[in-house]
């Protein structure tokens, strides 16, 4: 039955959306932090997304199925420096009165979220189509 | 015997599962939309199904290609059906806008797609329907009459 396979696929897929979502939210929630005594602000996470096949084993080991889901594979940090303001007042100023925020940037953050919920919106879609037909199948001949 | 009931049904039945086939394998395009790397699938169901019902059948002659024909480029993949499943050739797609982390999903075209199929495999559904209410009607009707 390969129509049900469709809702591992787009199931797989809405999973790694939120998952990006998620990380979207930490992002945009730290996006004002300061660093601490470290010196260390919070770093903008990213996900990497990767196809994943869901197929059985077919013949001599590559698979048979054309079924490719997404799973995250890593999860990286923006490793460019944070923004650094001169504010010798603020209580995490350091020695030369700078205190560094976290390297968020809002805008991509955002363009980023309003990506991943259309995706997901996308899958959803996917899902209740699939869903609808399935049932359609069961009541062929009554 | 039974058999000869039934095979006026298995043009349909074939093309429902290749119709079955072809929506999950637009369902992993879109799932894969934002994955790089991935390049986008699909098969011509014409071709297909002609191949699956043994070229044999009149019904298949006035049949229209209608998956995303000079789109496709390759014929890759496919080691050979397994199991006597079918296994329609999986061509990739060219893009028609070339992306940076060379992703080839056109979002548009798979969505077109999708519900096209979509309209396509209900549709089926329907000629298959009625071909078992007409047999089952031509079944009643002589002991009714």
């Amino acid at each position: 039955m390969s129509m049900l396979r469709i809702f591992d696929v787009a199931g797989s897929a809405v999973s790694a959306q939120s998952q990006r979502l998620n990380v979207v939210a930490s992002n945009l929630a730290n996006a004002d932090t300061v660093a601490g005594p470290d010196g260390n602000a919070y770093k903008a996470r990213q996900v990497v997304f990767q196809t994943q096949l869901m197929g059985m084993a077919g013949v001599m080991g590559k698979s048979s199925d054309a079924s490719a889901g997404v799973r995250v594979s890593t999860i990286t940090e923006n490793e460019t420096p944070g923004r650094r303001v001169h504010d010798p007042k603020h209580p995490s100023a350091d020695a030369e009165g700078y205190v560094t925020f976290s390297n968020v940037n809002p805008v991509e953050e955002m363009v980023n979220m309003i990506s991943a919920s259309r995706s997901y919106q996308n899958n959803i879609e996917v899902m209740n189509t699939a869903r609808s037909l399935l049932l359609k199948t069961l009541q062929v001949g009554q | 015997m039974i058999s000869r009931l039934t095979d006026a049904l298995d043009f349909h039945a074939q093309a429902l599962s290749l119709r079955g086939e072809r929506q999950r394998i637009i369902a992993s395009n879109i799932a894969n939309a934002d994955t790089p790397g991935y390049q986008a699938r699909d098969f011509d169901f014409a071709t297909a199904l002609r191949q699956a019902t043994g070229h044999a059948t009149g019904s298949a002659a006035g049949l229209a290609g209608d998956s995303i024909g000079n789109n496709i480029a390759g014929n890759v993949m496919n080691p050979g059906g397994a199991s006597g499943r079918l296994q329609p050739t999986l061509r990739y797609a060219v893009p028609a806008q070339t992306n940076l982390d060379s992703n080839s999903v056109d979002m548009d075209r798979e969505r077109a797609a999708f519900a096209d199929n979509a309209v396509k495999y209900e549709s089926t559904l329907r000629f298959i329907n009625g071909s078992v209410r007409t047999m089952l009607d031509s079944m009643k009707s002589h002991t009714q009459g």
